[in-house]
């Protein structure tokens, strides 16, 4: 038992995208050399604007995807050579749409045991009670067992998906903004939810979200994603308390706004997020920053570890400030 | 769940929370269109099971001198109950050859659409779950088939290889797929990247078991109504191929052959076509029906 369960260093996918019919496909860096250290227990939150490679990067973590290039660990293990069932039993999703996430042609004791009986878990005998304990647990009513997805709620259907990722005891939990589509009313009950089972079940959580809020209630660290790479990476207090990253600042100071399917709200970054496929030279944040330096839409900012994670900004790189000073 | 309370009144929570199968029965039986398609569909193949106690006179018996008596309804001094549809030309009982030739288009139908079902849907399923390499290949070989003329080709093979019952339902379903493969290729690729697709294969779920527990279930609507579409177009094609003599051959009661054969005699005797004409109209509408409704029983915006 380490104290790292998931360590990820370098990481990297590349998708490549059709620019027209006739253009030669591009690279799109979608996850661009991420470096993360995940302990045992905590809980990390991942944040970022809408399309800077959270999922992507939560789909690499899962095995899902193959990484281009980098190494991932599942407690000191390098994923890809993990087998499949022993993945599953080690790390498993949680899906941000409870009505795509569950198959509509299956019961909801079909759904929850479908990883029982995957496994070829023990004794058959005792599936349906296991699921019945793990509905319990989620707060569901077990007269549902029979009941299809399409006659649950849609905070019903994330206790099914809850219920279903957790009933093999994975020691980590990656949620994909687990409540943004669910009604207010119930985002609550769900983060609840997962908070107790997260200390009854020992469990690692990863939970990517738009909601700072949510993060700030949540999170012991928190991860800031810019195209494809984690600019700040700090424990929760320190980076609300005080940020570094001029991204992360600006994320900040944002108003948030209470409805989360609009997302981040606006950064008041002045120029658009830019196109990943095109990214800017040097530090690619540089265009939107508010402190943005001469050298900074040359050179890319070196990782710099600071206490509980890492900033990735020339402003704290002290061997550039030297340069700096000799020229 | 469906259970109705002592009274026969439905419970609170029945009411509050219909179960999915007895809203499903509310959908089948309230659609016309589907429960005539099925109930023509059942007649016919209830007909066909029975046909050696429904027909009065053997199909194939040949009585000269009976021949050419035009049906009860014609109004005809010869038109007799003993033969309700007539005979034809060479003196067969119409109506117990109408009959027999129910078993041939039914079991030309049925093979043929679980031929091609079989190949289009393993091509389709596929390409559409693996995409890349193999979906261009399976393209490529749905562009071959696609360009080939189904009936000119069918009329080669069978008059190359010779034309038995079993030879043309195998050219047939060696034919016919393309539809299916393309129906179900799409909507593999539909299903696939739904996030239960996903769970399933961080659960630690095979392929084999991803495909046909998680995806075949949620496509197999789509592939009931591509599979009557290709059954009615397995008999049309059937009749067409013996019409034009490449089919099934004589003496065989084949509506298609039953029409060939009239179509000599047709300004005389209209029967002649119009009887098994009109068996193949009302067959090929039951399975359309029964496509149709379906379609429209299952269609997604009736499932939530
Ligand atoms: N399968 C794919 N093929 C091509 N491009 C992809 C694929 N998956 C993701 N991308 C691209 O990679 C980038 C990152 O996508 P990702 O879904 O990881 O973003 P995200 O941070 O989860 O966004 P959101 O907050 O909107 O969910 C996007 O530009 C997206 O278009
Ligand atoms: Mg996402």
């Amino acid at each position: 038992m380490s104290e790292i369960i998931v360590s990820a260093s370098d990481v990297m996918r590349t998708f490549m995208i059709s620019a027209g019919v006739f253009r030669a496909k591009r690279p799109l860096h979608a996850v661009n050399g991420v470096t993360l250290d995940i302990r045992r227990g905590e809980v990390l939150a991942i944040v970022g604007e809408s399309g800077c490679g959270k999922t992507t990067l939560a789909k690499l973590l899962l095995g899902l995807l193959p990484p281009s290039g980098g190494d991932i660990r599942l407690d000191g293990r390098p994923v890809m050579t993990i087998p499949r069932l022993e993945m599953a039993g080690l790390v498993q999703p949680i899906f941000q749409d409870p009505y795509s996430s569950l198959n509509p042609r299956k019961s909801v004791g079909a759904i929850i045991t479908l990883p029982l009986v995957v496994q070829k878990d023990q004794d058959p005998s005792t599936w349906r009670r296991r699921a019945e304990e793990m509905m319990a647990l989620v707060g569901l009513p077990p007269r549902l067992y029979n009941n299809f997805p399409n006659q649950l709620s849609g905070g019903q259907r994330q206790r099914v998906a809850i219920a279903r990722a957790l009933i093999n005891r994975p020691e980590v939990v990656i949620c994909d903004e687990p409540t943004s589509a669910l009604d207010v009313s119930v985002q609550s009950q769900i983060l609840n939810l997962l908070q107790d089972l997260r200390g009854e079940l020992n469990l690692t959580y990863i939970i990517i979200s738009h909601n700072l809020a949510v993060v700030e209630h949540m999170a012991t660290r928190v991860a800031v994603m810019y195209l494809g790479r984690i600019v700040e990476l700090a424990e929760t207090d320190q980076l609300f308390k005080a940020p570094k990253h001029p991204y992360t600042m600006a994320l900040l100071e944002s108003v948030l706004t209470p409805d989360p399917s609009l997302g981040i709200p606006d950064t008041h970054l002045g120029a658009a997020y830019p196109n990943p496929v095109d990214p800017p030279s040097g530090c690619t944040f540089h265009p939107r920053c508010a402190q943005v330096m001469a050298h900074c839409s040359v050179q890319a900012p070196k990782r710099v570890p600071v206490e509980g994670g890492h900033v990735e900004c020339h402003l704290f790189d002290a061997n550039l400030g030297k340069e700096k000073a000799i020229a | 769940m469906g259970m109705i309370g002592k009274a026969g009144v439905p419970t609170a929570s029945e009411i509050l929370e219909p179960s999915s199968a007895s809203l499903m029965r509310k959908r089948i039986f309230g659609h016309y269109g589907l429960m005539i398609g099925i109930g023509s569909l059942l007649v016919i193949f209830a007909i066909a099971l029975l046909a050696p106690m429904l027909a009065p006179f053997d199909p194939l018996d040949q009585e000269l001198s009976r021949k050419l008596i035009p049906p009860i309804w014609s109004g005809s001094a010869k038109a007799t109950w003993v033969y309700p549809l007539g005979t034809d030309g060479l003196g067969r009982d119409y109506l117990s050859r109408l009959i027999y030739g129910s078993q041939i288009s039914l079991l030309i139908g049925f093979s043929a659409m679980l031929i091609s079902g079989v190949i289009g849907t393993t091509l389709g399923v596929l390409a559409g779950y693996f995409g890349g390499r193999v979906d261009m290949v399976v393209n490529f070989i749905i562009t071959t088939r696609l360009s080939m003329p189904v009936v000119l080709v069918a009329l080669a093979v069978v008059s190359l290889v010779g034309n038995s019952l079993w030879i043309v339902i195998w050219v047939l379903g060696l034919l016919i797929w393309d539809r299916f493969a393309v129906v179900v290729r799409s909507s593999t690729l539909q299903v696939r990247n739904l996030d239960y697709v996903a769970a399933a294969q961080a659960i630690g779920c095979s392929k084999m078991r991803i495909i046909f527990s998680e995806i075949m279930p949620n496509i197999m609507n789509n592939l009931i109504v591509v599979a009557t579409v290709e059954m009615a177009h397995a008999i049309i094609l059937e009749a067409a191929l013996s019409f034009l003599g490449l089919g099934v051959q004589p003496p065989a009661p084949s509506w298609g052959l039953m029409i060939s054969e009239g179509k000599g005699l047709m300004f005389f005797h209209p029967w002649l076509i119009g009887i098994p004409g009109a068996a193949l109209f009302v067959l090929i509408l039951a399975i359309n029906l029964m496509g149709d409704g379906v379609r429209d029983v299952t269609a997604p915006e009736n499932r939530n």
